[in-house]
């Protein structure tokens, strides 16, 4: 039988950028297969490719032995290729029906196609368990439905051979459990499905075959079967990866952020965050683990002076927050740095920094009253030698600080970010995804400087999707789920499974 | 004049000879916005299909090619416009101030040129569009109210009103139940969602500004060949922001901006019905106060409504597809 | 893509190309009007900037166009386009002739150009509050709100000015401020100027252009400016109180408009006149995107513009069939390309330079 799909040698490069260097594996008919590797590995790149968004620049592609052209998605689809992609292709304010219309509506006027288009998607929902309403509206849709929303678009499209990228990222471990069958009756009915993923368990737990691919390479494409995660993880990253930072034993000192009963509803009334309670002690460093939507960056918004809370008690070395009387949050952030908190955002290019200035102009950013004279110009020389020492401490490369932030990597951002928020000494740092899109090397040395900063008696409150991270960093660990924290631990109790459970907690599945 | 003098049937007639031009300014500039792309150049595609729809119909005797010629510019134009939105992925609001001011100096000038009256069109005399005369309404004339409903509020208007007040309908059902309206609102909320069901984002956006263009024509038509008889410089008057307003207004949807337009229609009637009329309190009102009360509504209606009105998602950012 | 070109392209080739290309449709215009646009370009630099008197009154219109060049520039660092220096500059002229009318009698003309000057600013920055107040507060676009207000303005002006006539006179215009409303002007130094109004309003808007370069790139106050203009969620991360910018952005705005004001009556005219702002404000957003909001930038545009309205009247005496109005099309053409069409070079420019491989 051949393959469902065969590449043989795709290269791709984007200017400078070699995403896919001659990439060569099989996919066998009727299995699943993993696509693993780090950020920029270039697995997504290939899948693209396969899609038909990009046009490979050497190489070909087979699909059941047959030499294919992609040229854009309406040829991929038509080859009986799906896509689910990270971040869900829905137009939120239609129905599922509308959205599963789109691209393939049947004709000119939609009436006449939809009774029949319906009557289909329930069926396809019977057959693999989907339940889903063909007549919800995608908004009201919880993460998990909204994906088994666009699994049903690439079914009722005849797809044959369904890409999923990163499809766990957004669920909760009983939602995932759900996927998995779902994927398992696919595979039955003779399907195959590629899945992309970083995550090393859930390429033992289902997957037949795996790739694994770093650089823009293939580095190894194995049965799953006799692999061990650390034999994926050697693969990926290319070393052992160091897991044992040094640390000062754990002594936490004064009570540095008080949190009591810490409501936040938004503009419908949905309870964002309930009944929020933790203390966090100078010197400790407290991870907030959980799936990514839980409340964590609202929480992180609130203690940062971003965002209001609805009601609660918070007190910062003693004293409540400054939200007392206030209508809006517009200006608050200024107020809690100079009180002594720092906050390294979740998303650095939204929040941190300004794509367009400089890398010193970026080292001052939320800081530019500080650094000005009576007459309210900003002092350069100080600026300067300030930026000098900082990019040297940090190691940011290129040592260029005239260079426009954007053009640095994702790694020397992050750096420039924690860099000028640790340059303040505030009493409190708030992290949020500090390794995000950062690569390998300088994880670790981001992590050194952290751990560093709690050696040193700070206060901080990490907020970490990646389990490892948080194993690495974390005093104590607290789980959120659903707005409220369901579970505390102490490192040394940490248990996968466990914390597992706790982030799906308060899910319905 | 007294406020008794206040003809509330006049008030009635005139706002339905009002409504058209933002009834095809509004439509039009729906049709753009709802596939993502802001359209501020109304007013200069008005202005440029006034005088060349004005212009032609005076040459050639012929209103019909003055509307079409019109037609032909507007939708010029608006291509001019979508490259640059779509292709050039520049600056929507900069491109339609742009095209609005540019408008404004060629009309000008180029009228000077041909007509030497000081930048206008010789008046049309006869050579306008036809009025629609409902049958019958010579026969009912003299029965009270429900004659003058049936052959002056009803029937008895430019033909062009009656092709406005059609679109309406026609518009709704395109946008909501037809393919190409869903494709439209699709590239409006969310363009990766629809260039991922196979949707050509910038075919669907080019298409969609083509239609405002085509659309948007009609009003400077109607503002030149029926209403005033001839082309002024200048004379959209800011009636292609008053367009985008009654849509913001009406939430983008083809029904309520239509309202929106009714309102706008039915101000600018009271404002003309109103001058040298003793109000009771305020007495005389001057002219040119009266004058601002659709731009100060406008300011209102922005003001007010803002933060409920719900915009196309992607309204204004250009596509570009990030893998 | 155009990120990656380096300065000195996007700083003077790219602007340079597109006002060529602005120039060349032009030229082709008039060339269907049936002139030559070589002789018509003779006869507008001759005008403008050979001819000292004409000379004169390019640096003349271009003292207001910086002040309104400045106003949009600065409002767009902020991201907020202004569309209402028109009306601004208008509603100015008004706060400008009630100081003049009540005062210019009583006091001596080193306090009265002072105090006509705050008049203005005054007048022009309030004209801009409520636009920028329901972008703040309500999210009210700032273009569609500041057009409107150009509208007002326009109607409210044809209401107040004509109360302002002297009993007697025909002119639509306030009577004349007395001779000490005056503002000094340059031809008392160079005689070779001419009866020209070029006045100091001129070293007012060098001045102005002055304090604009030094607060937008050094001082705390302009980086925060430009950052809440690149990045909103940023900015308020950054701790910087957006509501609080938009307004004041705005309001500095109009008093810059404003002060535009100051230079067409006190400078020349001497009295409020109907549409005495004449294009200015719209004058100004090509002078802001055509000189990328630096103050070298809007310098240049500013002088530029003052020798295409010299230049275009003359060439309007000559030349019948190219009337002054020709001007608001070039307007509109520089928007075009120096604004909406920005990068259209930007892809030649990168071959050329060997970026892309």
């Amino acid at each position: 039988m051949q393959p469902a799909v065969e590449f043989r040698g795709i290269s791709k490069h984007f200017g400078a950028v070699k995403a896919n260097t001659d990439v060569s594996f099989t996919i066998a008919k009727g299995s699943i297969h993993g696509l693993v590797g780090e950020n920029g590995a270039g697995k997504s790149t290939l899948m693209s490719i396969l899609y038909g968004y990009y046009r490979a620049d050497s190489g070909e592609i087979l699909l059941d032995g047959q030499a294919r052209r992609i040229h854009n998605s309406q040829e991929a689809i038509a080859l009986g290729i799906g896509m689910v992609h990270q971040h869900f292709m829905l137009v939120e304010n239609m129905t599922v029906l509308d959205n599963v219309m789109l691209g393939s509506e049947g004709g000119f006027k939609l009436k006449a196609n939809r009774a029949r288009v319906e009557q289909e998607l329930r069926e396809i929902c019977a057959r693999y368990r989907l339940e889903v309403d063909p007549l919800a509206t995608i908004h009201d849709l919880s993460v998990g439905a909204q994906q088994r929303v666009e699994i049903l678009k690439q079914i009722y499209r005849s797809a044959n051979i369904l890409i999923l990228d990163e499809p766990t990222a957004v669920l909760t471990a009983q939602e995932t459990e759900s996927l998995f069958e779902i994927l398992r009756l696919f595979k039955e009915q003779g399907k195959t499905i590629i899945l992309i993923t970083h995550k090393l368990q859930e390429i033992l737990d289902i997957t037949d075959t795996v790739t694994v691919m770093r650089g823009g390479r293939v580095i190894g494409a194995v049965p799953t079967a006799g692999t061990t995660k650390e034999d994926l993880a050697n693969m990926m990253v290319g070393r052992p990866i160091e897991n044992n930072l040094p640390r000062a034993p754990y002594n936490p000192g004064a009570p540095v952020l008080q949190v009591e009963n810490l409501q936040l509803l938004d503009d419908q009334g949905v309870k964002l965050l309930a009944d929020i309670g933790f203390t966090l002690r100078a010197g400790e460093i407290v991870a907030i683990a959980g799936v990514s939507g839980n409340g964590q960056s609202e929480l992180m918004e609130i203690l940062s002076g971003m965002r209001l809370p609805t009601s609660g008690k918070l007190d910062f070395l003693g004293k409540p927050l400054p939200f007392e009387g206030r209508s809006d949050a517009d200006g608050l952030p200024r107020t809690f740095r100079e009180l002594g908190i720092g906050h390294v955002p979740e998303d650095r290019l939204r929040d941190g920094v300004i794509k367009a200035f400089s890398v010193m102009h970026n080292t001052i950013f939320g800081y530019q009253d500080k650094l000005k004279n009576r007459w309210g110009l900003l002092n350069f020389k100080a600026i300067a030698t300030r930026c000098a020492e900082l990019m040297k401490n940090f190691d940011v490369r290129p040592n260029n600080h005239d260079l426009r932030i954007g053009l640095l990597s994702g790694g020397n951002q992050q750096k420039v970010v924690i860099a000028r928020e640790v340059l303040a000494q505030p009493k409190l740092m708030l992290v949020g995804q500090p390794t995000r899109g950062v690569d390998i090397g300088t994880i670790e040395s981001i992590h050194t400087q952290l751990l560093k900063l709690r050696d040193e008696g700070v206060a901080i409150l990490l907020v970490s999707v990646e389990l490892e991270e948080v194993r690495a960093l974390a005093d104590r660990i607290l789980v959120m789920c659903g707005g409220r924290i369901t579970g505390e631990l102490k490192i040394e109790e940490f248990d996968t499974t466990r914390i597992g459970l706790l982030m799906g907690g308060m899910h319905k599945s | 004049m007294t406020f008794d003098d206040l003809h509330i049937g006049s008030i009635l007639v005139s706002t339905v000879r009002n409504a058209p031009v933002l009834i095809f300014a509004g439509m039009a500039g729906l049709f753009a916005e709802r596939s993502g792309v802001i359209d501020i150049g109304l007013e200069g595609k008005i202005l440029a299909s006034a005088f060349v729809s004005a212009a032609v119909a005076f040459t050639t005797q012929n209103p019909w090619y003055g509307v079409m010629a019109g037609v032909l510019v507007s939708m010029l134009l608006a291509s001019l416009q979508a490259y640059i939105a779509i292709t050039q992925k520049g600056n929507q609001l900069v491109a339609g101030i742009a095209i609005n001011i540019a408008m404004s100096g060629l009309t000008f000038v180029v009228a000077q040129y041909i007509f030497q009256q000081g930048g206008r069109t010789p008046d049309l005399g006869s050579a306008r569009l036809f009025d629609v005369v409902l049958p019958g309404s010579e026969a009912v004339e003299n029965i009270p109210f429900i004659g003058w409903l049936y052959a002056h509020l009803i029937g008895g208007h430019s033909v062009l009103v009656y092709l406005a007040f059609g679109l309406v309908p026609l518009v709704h059902w395109v946008v909501y139940h037809s393919r190409f309206g869903l494709r439209l609102r699709a590239c409006g909320e969310n363009p990766h969602a629809a260039d991922a069901a196979g949707v050509s984002v910038e075919r669907q956006r080019y298409a969609a500004m083509l239609i405002a263009g085509f659309l948007c024509s009609f009003s400077g038509a109607y503002l030149a060949i029926v209403q005033s008889g001839f082309f002024l410089r200048d004379m959209s008057a800011g009636a292609g922001y008053l367009a985008l307003t009654a849509m913001v207004f009406g939430n983008w949807r083809p029904l309520h901006t239509f309202l929106g337009c009714l309102m706008f229609g039915f101000f600018g009637a009271v404002q003309i019905q109103i001058e040298g009329v003793e109000l009771p309190v305020v007495g005389r009102l001057p002219g040119a106060l009266i004058q601002m009360v659709p731009y100060v509504l406008t300011v209102i209606v922005l003001a007010g409504l803002m933060a409920k009105s719900v915009a196309p998602k992607a309204l204004g950012t250009p596509f570009v597809k990030s893998r | 893509m155009n990120k990656d070109l380096p300065r000195w392209a996007t700083a003077f080739v790219m602007p340079v190309l597109n006002l060529l290309s602005a120039m060349l449709v032009t030229a082709l215009v008039i060339h269907l009007l049936g002139e030559s646009p070589t002789e018509s370009l003779a006869i507008l630099v001759n005008s403008a900037v050979v001819n000292p008197e004409g000379l004169s009154y390019t640096l003349f219109y271009a003292s207001t166009f910086i002040f309104t060049g400045l106003a949009v520039s600065l409002a767009m660092e902020a991201g907020l386009f202004n569309i209402g220096a028109e009306g601004q500059m208008y509603f100015a002229g008004l706060g400008l002739t009630l100081a003049m009318l009540s005062f210019d009698s009583t006091l001596p003309a080193i306090v009265l150009i002072p105090v006509g000057m705050t008049g203005a600013a005054l007048f022009g920055a309030l004209w801009a509050f409520v636009p920028g107040y329901l972008q703040a507060k309500r999210g009210s676009h700032v273009v569609v709100t500041t057009i409107m207000f150009n509208y007002i303005a326009a109607a409210l002006m044809n209401t107040v000015i004509v109360k302002l006539v002297p009993p007697g006179e025909q002119n639509p215009a306030s009577r004349a401020f007395a001779a000490a409303a005056e503002m000094p002007r340059l031809n008392q130094w160079f005689p070779v100027l001419g009866e020209t109004p070029l006045n100091i309003s001129f070293f007012l808007a060098i001045i102005a252009l002055v304090i604009y370069g030094v607060v937008m790139s050094r001082s705390a106050w302009g980086y925060k400016v430009r950052a809440a203009g690149l990045n909103k969620h940023a900015a308020h991360y950054a701790g910087i109180r957006i509501s609080k910018m938009i307004i004041i952005v705005m309001l500095i705005s109009g008093a810059l408009a404003g002060l535009g004001s100051v230079n067409s009556i006190m400078g020349s005219t001497h009295y409020l006149s109907l549409n005495f702002v004449g294009g200015a404000g719209f004058i100004g957003i090509a002078i802001a995107l055509m000189g990328r909001q630096h103050p070298v930038g809007i310098f240049l545009s500013a002088v530029l513009f003052g020798a295409l309205t010299q230049g275009g009247f003359d060439l309007s005496l000559e030349k019948q069939n190219i009337p002054p109005e020709m001007v608001i099309l070039v307007q509109g053409l520089i928007i075009l390309f120096c604004g909406a069409m920005e990068y259209l070079y930007a892809p030649a420019i990168a071959k050329m330079l060997n970026l892309k491989k």
